[in-house]
């Protein structure tokens, strides 16, 4: 080696087919990098099949948190040619790639070193093929002089449910690709993994990030019906119902889904439902009831690509429009939208309390990218919540109990089971006992009790602060999921001296006039970044501010966006 | 508990005649000799002329959307047990476009009460023929007569699990108000299908039509399946009373007894140390 090496920065990335354990290598790899006190972020692409077709993970490591992957590949692990084929040009100078001659070809490349590891062959003396990405694991921590101990703990807690001969065989298999590198390639590949003092960080994806945000705030009902990319929050629910206490059930479609979740809020339970953008079709018209007979529901919404089945396993962030508007007539909604690990749990919790505070529909929105990816991030701790229901005594002392009174845009809530708290929720506008009335005056009143809702929240929510510098070249402003590449983006930027801030948003409706109003005029150029064809952000912010941004990054090929992606366009325009 | 005492004090508007007046009285009876605490009862609808009936009971009610009710039904049953839960809606509501949430309420078997209010027309959008109509009915959409065979609901909720499957002609308020109580007294998820003919859009299937059809059931074992399919299928007559009940797992009654309702559950201090250990 020649060079210094490269300590604890890091993109590495493994390829192969469905059914390979590629997506668990990834976690694998991040746990064991996270256990050395080192920070990662996973992202994983693949189709929409159970065997076969392009699967790759990559994984980001460094020392400080990582809000997303980059485009580039330092050290790549091919299993199988597609995986060659794919990636191998985007290895960096110096770079590497680890492949069983055997099964991939060698590539015609430069400046790029090739780790030939006959990993077939190791696998049949180990146990069979099924421990390839053992192997991998194996001469990826030799290749990195990354301390086996603990790659080998991570492999230890995976196994543990499969017994002693299974742990022993994957750590047998580790070791012999561990072995061979060291053997064969002692001076490494150039980059280096090196422990850190001990965190108190988890591994965690958005959607389960989103679950504890909603077990945190008190939410002790689920009922949902799977759709990917959301169903893992509903997996998540379903994985703590024992430990919390939560009665989280499958429906037989998103409309009894939503209907069940409305059920439960109005017998008084912190109600929640999910689904991606095909469900939430099916659950208009119980979001409009969550609003006409003012119940609380979360309704969390993964967006992929669309319209109609579209791409399950890919990224949009094109329901913006569609889950700000969709229902009959002016029927206000909350709507946040969180942009990395930490705010999915924050925001979600947030979700929760003013759906309850308000007696209206919150949809929090993620997307494939930020739900299936994962991130370390300090440990959530819980949530200290209160309730906004009456309390059983209050509720005893109730004569001639109107629930949904005029006198404020919230009413005193009783719940079933609660003494002298007979009333009636009502579908169709309703006057002060939620009897039906199509009275004039009264639907005006019932519409302007609805809408102050959203008046008073807007007062209970943070505005959106500028990120980073107060002068900048260039003010960035996006939503959810791009927080973290456009902040990876913005240090990829400071790098090379080129000033830029950012506004994220994470609540949508209310929506934060005031703040992008001050953004945008602050700014010297304005560029919104979305991943969705038409800019729906930027259109809702002319709609409402009367504004125009300067440029807008637009991306809606199914893929997230690269942070050099970002970068690289805003350094083209100001090059202009 | 008298029936009046479950009188919510509002005026339907039903048409005269209706037979939704002798199922709203039968349902206060049915309560009250059960002794039902008010506040402890939840009645869900859907939308038709007879989901208005929750308005007219001084229990908590709760008018949803059309084909619906039994959803709304679960949620609030999940999340209380403790509550006695109803679902009232027409046959349009219940077998037409809430016919999925139909079928598999009955086949997970909750505590829940359905009553069909089935006269086989849509009455509150002014008589277009429904799941229950006759084929070759006449209405404003099947100007030709309808080409559509009846769905037939004793044999649906049978054959998809329900467990206490009966059908009340309304004109026997003393098979009503029975056929309902015993709903209501029967742990798992029960139907009764009300035969009500409406006097405004369906006079071809009226009282005179029905009355030369219906009888009671007699001799009936309700616990032989077999039986109450062989009941469920006649057609040239319409049997009446309760044709199965069968003791089964209740979709719910698994759920840990947790501390009651849970709108009471403790969501101060919330610790999620435990959830947090297998992601470290």
């Amino acid at each position: 080696m020649d060079d210094k090496p490269i300590t604890n920065d890091l993109c590495w990335k493994i390829g192969g087919p469905a059914g390979f354990g590629i997506a668990s290598a990834g976690t694998v790899f991040a746990t064991a990098c996270m256990r050395a006190g080192l920070n990662a972020f996973v992202l994983s692409e693949n189709p929409s099949l159970i065997r076969g077709g392009h699967n790759h993970v990559t994984v980001h490591v460094k020392e400080r948190q990582v809000g997303s992957h980059l485009a580039r590949t330092d050290v790549l692990v091919a299993l199988d040619q597609q995986t060659m084929d794919n990636h191998v040009a985007k290895i960096v100078k110096g770079g590497g790639v680890i492949f069983d001659p055997d099964e991939v070809k060698t590539p015609e490349v430069h400046d790029v070193k090739l780790f030939n590891v006959p990993i077939k062959r190791l696998c049949q003396e180990n146990g069979g093929l099924i421990l390839r990405n053992t192997i991998a694991m194996g001469a990826t921590a030799g290749l990195l002089d990354f301390e086996p101990r603990f790659l080998e703990s991570v492999l230890k807690d995976n196994f543990a449910k499969k017994g002693d001969k299974v742990i022993d065989m994957n750590l047998n298999a580790f070791k012999a690709g561990y072995d061979y590198v060291k053997k064969e390639y002692p001076s490494g590949s150039g980059f280096v993994l090196s422990k850190r003092k001990p965190n108190d960080n988890v591994l965690v994806s958005g959607n389960a990030a989103v679950a504890f945000g909603a077990v945190s705030a008190g939410c002790t009902f689920m009922s949902a019906y799977p759709m990917t990319p959301a169903t893992s929050v509903f997996e998540t629910m379903a994985s703590l119902a024992k430990d919390y206490g939560l009665v989280v059930r499958q429906a037989e479609d998103e409309i009894a889904a939503v209907n069940q979740a409305i059920g439960a809020s109005f017998a008084g339970a912190i109600s929640m439902t999910g689904t991606s953008g095909g469900g939430f079709c099916l659950m208009v018209e119980g979001l409009g009831l969550s609003m006409q007979s003012e119940m609380p529901v979360v309704i969390i919404e993964s967006q992929r690509p669309g319209p109609a089945t579209g791409m399950a396993t890919r990224t949009a962030q094109g329901d913006l429009r569609f889950i700000l508007h969709c229902s009959t007539d002016d029927s206000p909604r909350l709507v946040l939208t969180p942009g990395d690990m930490e705010e999915c749990f924050s925001v979600t919790a947030k979700a929760f309390e003013l759906t309850e505070k308000y007696q209206m529909p919150a949809v929090v929105m993620v997307d494939k990218f930020l739900s299936l990816s994962y991130a370390t991030t300090p440990a959530f701790k819980g949530g200290d919540n209160k309730r906004y229901i009456m309390t059983d005594r209050d509720a005893s002392k109730l004569k001639n109990y109107k629930r949904y009174d005029l006198t404020d845009c919230v009413s005193p809530r009783a719940v079933p089971g609660q003494k002298g708290g007979q009333h009636w929720a009502s579908s169709y506008e309703h006057d002060e006992y939620g009897h039906e009335s199509e009275d004039k005056t009264n639907k005006i009143r019932m519409s302007q009790k609805r809408f102050c809702k959203l008046d008073l929240a807007a007062k209970d929510v943070p505005q959106p602060k500028i990120h980073g510098h107060s002068k900048a070249d260039m003010t960035i402003i996006g939503w959810g999921s791009t927080k973290g590449p456009i902040r990876e983006a913005i240090a990829l930027l400071e790098e090379k001296g080129v000033k830029v801030n950012h506004l994220h948003l994470n609540i949508i409706s209310p929506f934060p006039e005031q703040a992008i109003t001050k953004a945008i005029k602050d700014a010297s150029k304005t560029i919104i970044v979305e991943n969705n064809q038409s800019g729906q952000l930027a259109g809702i912010i002319k709609e409402r501010t009367g504004l125009d941004v300067d440029y807008t990054l637009l991306k809606y090929d199914g893929r997230n966006f690269f942070p050099e992606e970002i970068s690289g366009h805003i350094v083209k325009i100001l090059e202009r | 508990m008298e029936p009046k005492e479950y009188d919510s004090g509002q005026k339907p508007a039903w048409c005269a005649g209706c037979g939704n007046f002798m199922l709203v009285h039968a349902v206060r009876q049915a309560l009250a000799e059960l002794g039902k605490d008010p506040d402890k009862v939840v009645i869900t609808s859907g939308i038709g002329c007879g989901s208005k009936l929750p308005h007219f009971i001084k229990t908590y009610g709760f008018e949803s959307l059309h084909g619906r009710p039994l959803t709304v039904a679960m949620g609030v049953k999940l999340a209380n047990r403790e509550l006695t839960v109803m679902a009232i809606s027409g046959d349009g509501d219940a077998y037409g476009i809430g016919g999925n949430h139909f079928i598999h309420t009955c086949r997970k078997n909750p505590d829940i009460t359905y009553i069909v209010q089935n006269n086989s027309v849509y009455g509150l959008t002014k008589g277009q023929y429904s799941p229950t109509s006759p084929k070759g009915f006449v209405s404003p959409t099947s100007p030709d007569g309808s080409v559509e065979p009846p769905v037939n609901p004793m044999a649906w909720a049978i054959t998809t699990g329900a467990t206490y499957v009966a059908r009340a002609w309304y004109m026997d308020p003393q098979q009503l108000k029975d056929m309902i109580k015993g709903a209501i007294e029967h742990h798992g998820f029960s139907l009764v299908d009300v035969l009500m003919p409406c006097l405004t859009f369906n006079k071809v299937y009226g009282i005179d039509w029905y009355k030369e059809r219906v009888y009671k059931l007699y001799g009936h074992d309700p616990n032989d399946r077999v039986a109450a399919m062989e009941k469920a299928m006649e057609m040239d007559k319409l049997p009446t009373g309760l044709f199965y009940q069968e003791k089964r797992d209740v979709y719910g009654d698994e759920l840990p007894k947790l501390n009651g309702p849970l709108y009471r559950q403790d969501v101060t201090r919330i610790d999620l140390t435990k959830a947090m250990k297998p992601l470290r």
